[in-house]
C-alpha cells in the first residue's frame, strides 16, 4: 500500500516537474524571442502593442469596417537636441497623414542624434524593426541601398519630383541609377566670425580671409588680445561623427589640390591630406582651439550653438549655415541678434588658389525601409512630408536650405530674417559634394579618428595620415586605394 | 512536502534501462535545448563571423563573404589594435589586479575582527560602489571629475587652477573610477577567506614570536591563496570585458588614450560598421581572458 502511494507520488512529482520545466522553457523562449525581435528599437517600447489591433481582430470590433485596414507605419528620425525640430515637423505631418488615411497610425521613433548612425542600420536590417520611413543622411544612401536596406522610390510617376534641384537629385541617386531618398534639406559650410570681438581685437570688419594663413593669423591676434576668448572652433571629435568629417576635414581638404576619391580610388596619402591635418595640428598645438574637454564630447555642437556663440566666447567658427535654426524664435536658443554679431563668410582655399573659396554640401533625405511591411504607405508619407508647404515649414524651423525650387522662390523663404538662405546662394557656386560611394561611411569614420588623434596630439599629422591610409586600406581593400 | 524530502531511490540512474534512458534524455532536453540555443549557437556564430567580412552597411551587409584569417592578419598589423591591447593591460593590471585587490584586501584585513557596527557601516559604504550599475558609477565619476565637477570646484575654492582630469589624465581617471566601483567584490571575497583562517594558527605563530607582518605574509596569505587566485581570475575577466565605465566616462578618448579592447571592438563593429572585424577582436579578447586565467593558475600553483 505504502509503495503504491509512493509510486503515485513519484508520478505526480515527475509530471509536475515536467510541466514546470516545459512551462519554464516556453516562458524563457518566448520571453527571449520577444525581446530579440524588439532589439534595437529601444526608442519604441510602444512598437509591440501598437501593432496589436491589426494582429488580433477581436481587439477592435467596435470601430466598424474601417478597422480591418488598421495599419501602423513607423517613422524613425534623428532627435538632435531638446528642441527636436524634426520631431515637431514630423508630428504635424503625422496628423495630416492620419487624417487622410483613416485606420493608419503613424508612430514616430526619435533616435538620439549621437546614436543615429549606429542605430539606423540596426533598425533597418531586421524586418521586425525596419521603419517604413526614416531620415537618411544623403551620404549613407549608397551604402544602405547596397546593403538592401532601402527601397527604390518611384519618383517617375510623382509630379513634385521635377520641383527638386537637379544637383541635389544626383546626390540621392545610387550607383544603380535608382533614387533611394527624397531630399528634405541641403546646406553649405563656411566661417562664422564675431564682429564685436574682431573689433575689440583690432581686426578688420568685414573680414574675408583669402587663405588659411589669414585664418591662423586672425586666431593668433584674438588669442593675444582677448585671452579669455576661444580663437577658433571646429568639430574635432569622433563623437561629432560626420560633422567632424565634413565641416572640418573636408572643408580643409577640398580647399587644397586634393580630394578624397579620384578615378575610382580612395586617395589615402596626399599633400592635401597632410596640409589639412597640419592645419588642425597648428590650431590645437598653438592653443588657438577650444579645450579638448569641450570639443571632443558628443555635446560639443550643442554647447557651441547654445552657449559659446550666444555668449560670445568664441571668435571664429567653421560650421554650416543651419546653425541659425538654433537661434530662430522656435529654436532651442532664440537669439534675434545672432547675425548682427556673427557674420558668415566663405572658407578660402589653402593658398588662395582658384577658385579662391570652397564649401561642402550635403543634406538629409526621407527614405523608405526595404524590409518594412507598409512600404506603399511609407512612400505616401514621404511625399506628404516633403510637399511644398511641409518642406517650407521644415526648412524655416530647421535653418537648412531647401532642395525644392518652388520653395526657394517663395518670398517667405528667401526673405526670412535670421537665416542665411540668401548668403548661401553664393556659397553654392564653390561647393563640393562627398563621394557618392557605398564605402564612404566606413572611410568617414576613419577620417574622424585621424582628426581627433591629431587634435588631441596623440599622433602627428604624418602619423595620423599613415594610420588613416592603413585603416582605409583595411576597410575598402588594397586595390581601391592610391597615394599621391 | 513529504515527497520533496524523499531520497532518490537507489538503482535509478545506475541501470539505465531503455525507458529510463529515454526519460533522462527527455528531462534533460529542455536544458540542452536552452544551452544549444543561447550558448552554443551564438558562440559558434561569433566564431564564424570572425572569419567573414560582415558589415553593418554597404555590399558586405547584403552578402558577407568568408575571408579566412584576413581579419586576424589585419588586426596584428593594426597599430590601433596594439594600442588597445596595451591600454587593456594597463587598465587591467592597475585597476583590477593591483588596485581592486590591494584596496579590497586592505579593507578586509583592517575590518577583520573589528566590531560588528564598524564592519557593517564601512562594508555597506564600500558595497554601494559595487551595487550601483556601472553607468551610474561612471556618471558619479563624471560629475566628480569633469571641467566644472566637484574636484575642480574644490580646487578653485582653494585658489588653484582647475584641471581637465578626463582629458589630461584619462587613464588614471578611469582606473581610479574602476577601483572605486569594483573594490567591494574583492573585499567580500577576502573577508570570507580571512574569516576561515583559524585563530589558533595565528595565535601559534604569535607565540612563536612572529611579527604582525610575518604572520600576514607567512601564515595568512598562504592560507587564503586559493581565494586570491579565484578572485584574481574573476576580477580579471570582469575587467577585461568592462565596457560601460570607459565608454561612458571618456568614450575611449581623447584620441585613443583609454581605448581598451571592448571599446575598440565596439568602435570597429558599430561605428566603423565592420562587424566581422569587431567579432574577430572579441574572439581575441576571449583568448586573452582564457590565457590570463590559465597563467594565474599555473604561476600561483593553485587549483580552483
Amino acid at each position: 500500500m505504502k509503495r503504491c502511494q509512493r509510486g503515485a507520488m513519484n508520478v505526480i512529482k515527475k509530471t509536475n516537474l515536467a510541466m514546470i520545466l516545459l512551462s519554464l522553457t516556453v516562458v524563457f523562449v518566448t520571453a527571449c524571442g520577444g525581446k530579440s525581435s524588439n532589439a534595437g528599437s529601444s526608442a519604441s517600447p510602444a512598437a509591440a502593442y501598437s501593432s496589436s489591433p491589426s494582429a488580433s481582430p477581436s481587439a477592435s470590433p467596435s470601430a466598424g469596417g474601417q478597422d480591418q485596414q488598421a495599419k501602423t507605419i513607423r517613422v524613425a528620425y534623428g532627435k538632435w537636441n531638446e528642441t527636436d525640430n524634426w520631431g515637431k515637423w514630423l508630428a504635424a505631418v503625422k496628423q495630416e497623414f492620419e487624417a487622410a488615411h483613416p485606420g493608419v497610425t503613424v508612430e514616430l521613433q526619435p533616435i538620439e542624434g549621437a546614436q543615429f548612425a549606429t542605430k539606423a542600420p540596426l533598425l533597418m536590417m531586421d524586418p521586425s524593426t525596419a521603419p517604413e520611413v526614416l531620415t537618411e543622411d544623403s551620404f549613407m544612401i549608397n551604402a544602405d541601398s547596397a546593403a538592401g536596406y532601402l527601397e527604390p522610390l518611384d519618383t517617375a510617376s510623382w509630379d513634385d519630383w521635377k520641383q527638386f534641384n537637379d544637383g541635389i537629385k544626383a546626390a540621392v541617386t545610387a550607383a544603380d541609377g535608382k533614387t533611394y531618398g527624397v531630399p528634405i534639406s541641403t546646406d553649405v559650410r563656411g566661417l562664422y566670425y564675431n564682429k564685436v570681438l574682431f573689433k575689440q581685437a583690432g581686426l578688420p570688419v568685414p573680414w574675408q580671409p583669402k587663405n588659411w594663413q589669414e585664418i591662423i593669423d586672425a586666431a593668433k591676434t584674438i588669442k593675444e588680445k582677448l585671452p579669455d576668448i576661444i580663437p577658433f572652433w571646429m568639430n574635432s571629435g569622433k563623437a561629432g561623427q560626420e560633422a567632424t568629417t565634413m565641416q572640418t576635414f573636408e572643408m580643409l581638404l577640398y580647399g587644397t589640390q586634393d580630394t578624397l576619391y579620384e578615378n575610382g580610388k580612395w586617395v589615402v596619402q596626399s599633400p592635401g591630406i597632410l596640409s589639412s591635418l597640419q592645419f588642425i595640428h597648428d590650431i590645437y598645438s598653438g592653443g588657438l582651439g577650444p579645450k579638448l574637454s569641450q570639443v571632443l564630447t558628443a555635446q560639443a555642437g550643442q554647447v557651441l550653438e547654445t552657449d559659446l556663440m550666444p555668449n560670445q566666447k568664441v571668435a571664429i567658427v567653421l560650421n554650416g549655415n543651419w546653425m541659425t535654426g538654433t537661434w530662430a524664435p522656435t529654436g532651442s536658443k532664440p537669439w534675434p541678434d545672432a547675425l548682427n554679431v556673427y557674420d558668415f563668410v566663405k572658407m578660402p582655399t589653402q593658398n588662395g588658389q582658384p577658385p579662391g573659396f570652397t564649401s561642402m554640401s550635403g543634406g538629409w533625405t526621407l527614405a523608405v525601409g526595404a524590409k518594412s511591411k507598409e512600404k506603399e504607405l511609407g512612400w505616401e508619407f514621404v511625399k506628404l512630408a516633403v510637399n511644398k508647404e511641409n518642406n517650407k515649414k521644415f526648412v524655416l524651423a530647421d535653418g537648412a536650405l531647401t532642395p525644392r525650387v518652388d520653395v526657394a522662390g517663395d518670398p517667405e523663404y528667401a526673405d526670412q530674417p535670421g537665416t542665411l538662405f540668401k548668403v548661401a546662394a553664393e556659397f553654392i557656386t564653390y561647393t563640393h559634394v562627398r563621394p557618392a560611394n557605398s564605402e564612404y561611411p566606413g572611410v568617414s569614420t576613419q577620417i574622424q579618428d585621424a582628426v581627433e588623434k591629431t587634435a588631441a596630439g596623440a599622433l602627428s599629422p604624418e602619423e595620423a595620415m599613415k594610420a588613416y591610409a592603413r585603416n582605409v586600406e583595411r576597410t575598402v581593400g588594397k586595390d581601391k586605394v592610391t597615394t599621391k | 512536502m513529504e515527497a520533496l524530502n524523499q531520497p532518490v531511490p537507489r538503482g535509478r540512474g545506475r541501470g539505465f534501462g531503455g525507458g529510463e534512458q529515454w526519460r533522462a534524455v527527455l528531462f534533460l532536453s529542455p536544458s540542452w535545448l536552452l544551452l544549444l540555443l543561447f550558448f552554443f549557437v551564438p558562440t559558434a556564430l561569433t566564431f564564424y563571423f570572425a572569419f567573414t567580412n560582415m558589415a553593418l552597411t554597404g555590399e558586405a551587409a547584403m552578402a558577407s563573404e568568408f575571408v579566412g584569417f584576413h581579419n586576424f592578419a589585419d588586426m596584428f598589423r593594426d597599430p590601433g589594435f596594439r594600442t588597445a591591447v596595451y591600454n587593456t593591460m594597463v587598465y587591467l593590471v592597475f585597476s583590477a589586479v593591483i588596485g581592486q585587490q590591494a584596496v579590497g584586501f586592505l579593507l578586509a584585513f583592517l575590518m577583520n575582527g573589528r566590531s560588528r557596527a564598524f564592519r557593517s557601516i564601512i562594508g555597506s559604504i564600500v558595497l554601494a560602489g559595487w551595487v550601483a550599475p556601472e553607468v551610474v558609477c561612471a556618471f558619479v565619476w563624471f560629475a566628480f571629475l569633469n571641467d566644472s565637477g566637484t574636484v575642480n570646484m574644490a580646487l578653485e575654492a582653494a585658489g588653484l587652477k582647475p584641471v581637465a582630469w578626463l582629458y589630461s589624465f584619462p587613464m588614471v581617471s578611469v582606473v581610479i573610477a574602476n577601483i572605486w566601483h569594483g573594490t567591494a567584490f574583492s573585499m567580500m571575497v577576502f573577508q570570507a577567506a580571512l574569516g576561515d583562517v583559524p585563530k589558533e594558527v595565528e595565535e601559534a605563530a604569535m607565540i612563536d614570536g612572529a611579527s604582525a607582518w610575518q604572520r600576514l605574509v607567512r601564515v595568512v596569505l598562504p592560507m587564503i591563496g586559493g581565494s586570491v587566485v579565484t578572485n584574481m581570475v574573476l576580477v580579471t575577466l570582469q575587467t577585461l570585458g568592462s565596457f560601460t565605465m570607459i565608454y561612458a566616462l571618456t568614450g575611449g578618448g581623447p584620441g585613443n588614450a583609454t581605448e581598451t579592447l571592448p571599446v575598440y571592438m565596439y568602435h570597429q563593429a558599430f561605428v566603423n560598421y565592420q562587424l566581422g572585424y569587431g567579432t574577430a577582436i572579441s574572439l581575441t579578447l576571449l583568448v586573452i581572458g582564457a590565457a590570463a586565467s590559465l597563467i594565474y593558475m599555473k604561476v600561483l600553483k593553485v587549483k580552483i
